[in-house]
């Protein structure tokens, strides 16, 4: 986990918007979102469902289907823009220089392939040249470093378990050494022992790679656990983004704090808050701040404007009209069960 | 004292494969208990679950409720059961006909239970049911299930189970297709009914964390056998088996002091497949002795309020009562005192 706070970033997301075209008009899923990444950061992206964030992992990797669209901005992978190259381009990008982990690897594996078969297809499209025995000899070079036996490479997907799955597709998304991984919730249908195998792979593979990662999820714990940077997406706008530490012992959007709040831990038993209320639906988000209606600390103007992200502590941003007249944070109310009966 | 629910020396095989082995389990009639069942998939949780729903029945053992024989039981007594013992289920989208009304999940127990005299009784009924898992009736009732978030839909379930008035819900993963920020209000719901209306819960999850929580005690199992049982801060708190030292060691903490750490815990799938008749967790054991290879560890009691199946603790005295549940902590109902 080195990284270098003066290198160059490697990947720069500037103002992306993505946009489903419904029957209601657009549901911006992604909106106005900008951040960037220096080589061997790891970012993790957290949302709620609905937030967008998968959204922005299918757009990093310019995999957007109708009925959504790219509507704006850029994603520059070291300086090179994916959403303006060709076709073939784009091709020779993929996977050589930017690498998706999908969420549910069962379903991103040719059930009718060996594994091995499927790995070098992958390799073979980026380097046809290669012989056979360079190419069983990267398989094998490839198994080991995911923590895979060697002869897992003659088996088909459906005698592996889960977290084998999920092994294999991180070997096959790290065969080109990219430069930047996108894993989009990578372990959510795994036991916590797995989760915890396949997360240290991931970091102990990206730290040989010098790799960024975009990490995509919803476990608060699990990003903490793996990112150096965490940023917080909500209604499709990024709303907050710092510093690990800082995100979780000093949280300054109230939904991060809420966030934070919520998690439950196994030191103290206490009673368990949510969130209330429901994130809003995306063809029709509120006038102003997106959370504004289940803010505990909305005022006047966080009906009337949309607040940008601006910088409240070192290194981290946040998309609040409470900043900056607010050094100190405003206390947030008690969420106790009254608050929450009721809501629809 | 007849136990609410009992299983009795419960085991399930399904061929040569063993589900759950040897399970004895009973919960209290008289003090409303919340009891956590934990393992990673194919611990044999799940078929806990069902045997305790009777939707399958044990190979050899039995479970009882209030005394009979869940398997053997007569038309009557199986129709109070199915009242009294209610599921939740994991997937909030699967349970529901995705054509009638939500209306129609809360209106048939009324009629198959015959709970209201008239339409009027009926409806507030319902409404009650809905108000108390937090649910507004008239924003809810009349809507299709697509029109309801997963979170809705899964209080939904609870309220239906909540309309029978039961005396005991199993709840398999209820929340672990919820986002985190709804997940904590439906399982406050559930540690409410437990106060205000007396339900014992039994929560199958795989989330050491939110078992922690809302429960009294909790279960561990491992690849079907009990690895660890007894009061939450005990196992969860403090684990003495080797697996449930792995679990605890491994949930995903936002808290920077408590780091996974650097080291990798080695990937043993492979290996930990080989059969072997003594402790199953043997070949991905980091204290693996030669005597636990052929053996399975009695229930050693290592402390109070907690006992652990394996022979690090050959020293401790073994478990006078092949119940897992002597060992429970009695449900302590001091802690909701805050609630309005």
């Amino acid at each position: 986990m080195s990284v270098a706070q003066d290198a160059k970033p490697i990947l720069v997301v500037e103002e992306l918007n993505v946009h489903y075209d419904t029957g209601k008009g657009p549901a911006k899923a992604v909106n106005d979102v900008s951040f960037s990444l220096r080589p061997g950061e790891r970012l993790g992206l957290i949302g709620e469902s609905g937030s967008g964030k998968t959204t922005m992992a299918t757009a990093l990797m310019r995999l957007t289907r109708a009925p959504g669209r790219i509507a704006g901005g850029s994603v520059k992978l070291d300086g090179r823009d994916i959403l303006k190259m060709s076709t073939r381009e784009l091709r020779e990008t993929r996977l050589r220089d930017i690498a998706l982990i999908p969420q549910g690897a069962m379903s991103s594996l040719n059930p009718v392939m060996r594994l091995e078969e499927q790995m070098i297809d992958a390799i073979v499209a980026h380097k046809p040249g290669m012989r056979r025995a360079e190419l069983d000899a990267r398989v094998q070079e490839l198994l080991k470093n995911v923590g895979l036996a060697p002869e897992v490479a003659r088996r088909y997907p459906h005698e592996l378990s889960g977290g084998m799955k999920q092994r294999a597709a991180m070997a096959i998304a790290t065969s080109l050494a990219p430069k930047v991984i996108v894993a989009d919730e990578p372990t959510s249908a795994l036991d916590v022992v797995v989760q915890r195998q396949v997360m240290q792979t991931l970091g102990r593979l990206q730290d040989g790679l010098g790799a960024a990662v975009v990490l995509i999820g919803h476990d608060m714990g699990l990003i903490a656990q793996f990112a150096d940077t965490v940023g917080v997406m909500y209604a499709g706008k990024l709303v907050e983004i710092g510093p690990v530490r800082q995100m979780i012992e000093s949280p300054k959007h109230p939904y991060t704090r809420l966030l934070v709040d919520s998690l439950p831990g196994i030191e103290v038993k206490r009673e368990l808050t949510g969130i209330p209320g429901l994130p809003p639906p995306l063809v029709d988000l509120p006038p102003g701040c997106s959370f504004n209606p289940r803010c505990p600390l909305a005022f006047d103007r966080c009906v009337r404007e949309t607040p940008l992200l601006q910088q409240v502590a070192p290194g981290q941003s946040a998309a609040c009209h409470l900043y900056p007249e607010h050094a100190a944070l405003p206390p947030l109310p008690p969420m106790t069960r009254a608050h929450q009966e009721l809501r629809p | 004292m007849t136990a609410l629910i009992e299983m009795r020396g419960v085991t399930k095989t399904y061929g040569a494969f063993t589900a759950l082995n040897d399970v004895t389990l009973s919960l209290s009639d008289t003090s409303p208990s919340m009891t956590a069942v934990a393992g990673e998939s194919g611990s044999g949780k799940t078929t806990l679950a069902r045997m305790m729903l009777g939707f399958i029945n044990p190979s050899h053992g039995q479970v009882l409720y209030q005394g009979k024989d869940v398997a053997r039981m007569t038309g009557a007594e199986q129709r109070q059961f199915r009242r009294e013992v209610q599921p939740v289920f994991q997937d909030p989208f699967d349970v529901f006909n995705p054509f009638y009304r939500i209306d129609h999940v809360l209106e048939t127990p009324v009629k198959r239970y015959k709970l209201a005299d008239s339409e009027s009784a009926a409806r507030a009924m319902i409404e009650d049911a809905l108000k108390r898992v937090g649910l507004r009736p008239q924003d809810t009732l009349g809507r299709f299930p697509h029109e309801l978030s997963g979170g809705q839909r899964q209080r939904i379930m609870v309220a239906r189970a909540v309309l029978l008035r039961p005396r005991l819900i199993v709840a398999d993963e209820p929340v672990s297709m919820v986002d985190a920020s709804l997940r904590a209000t439906i399982l406050d719901e559930l540690k409410t009914l437990n106060r205000e209306l007396g339900i014992s819960i039994v929560y199958i999850t795989h989330d050491l964390t939110t078992a922690f929580q809302i429960c009294d005690n909790i279960l561990i199992l491992y690849r079907g056998n009990v690895s660890e049982a007894g009061a939450v801060e005990r196992v969860i708190g403090a684990p003495k088996h080797p697996y449930s030292q792995l679990l605890v060691s491994s949930i995903p903490l936002p808290d920077l002091s408590k780091a996974w750490g650097g080291e990798e815990i080695p990937v043993s799938e492979a290996s930990a497949a080989r059969a072997n008749p003594g402790c199953k967790f043997a070949p991905r054991c980091p204290h693996v002795m030669e005597m636990c290879w052929d053996n399975l560890p009695p229930k050693y009691v290592p402390d109070s309020e907690r006992l652990a199946t394996c022979f690090l603790y050959r020293d401790a005295p073994v478990s006078a009562s092949d119940d897992v549940a002597s060992v429970f902590r009695p449900p302590n109902h001091s802690i909701t005192a805050t609630a309005p």
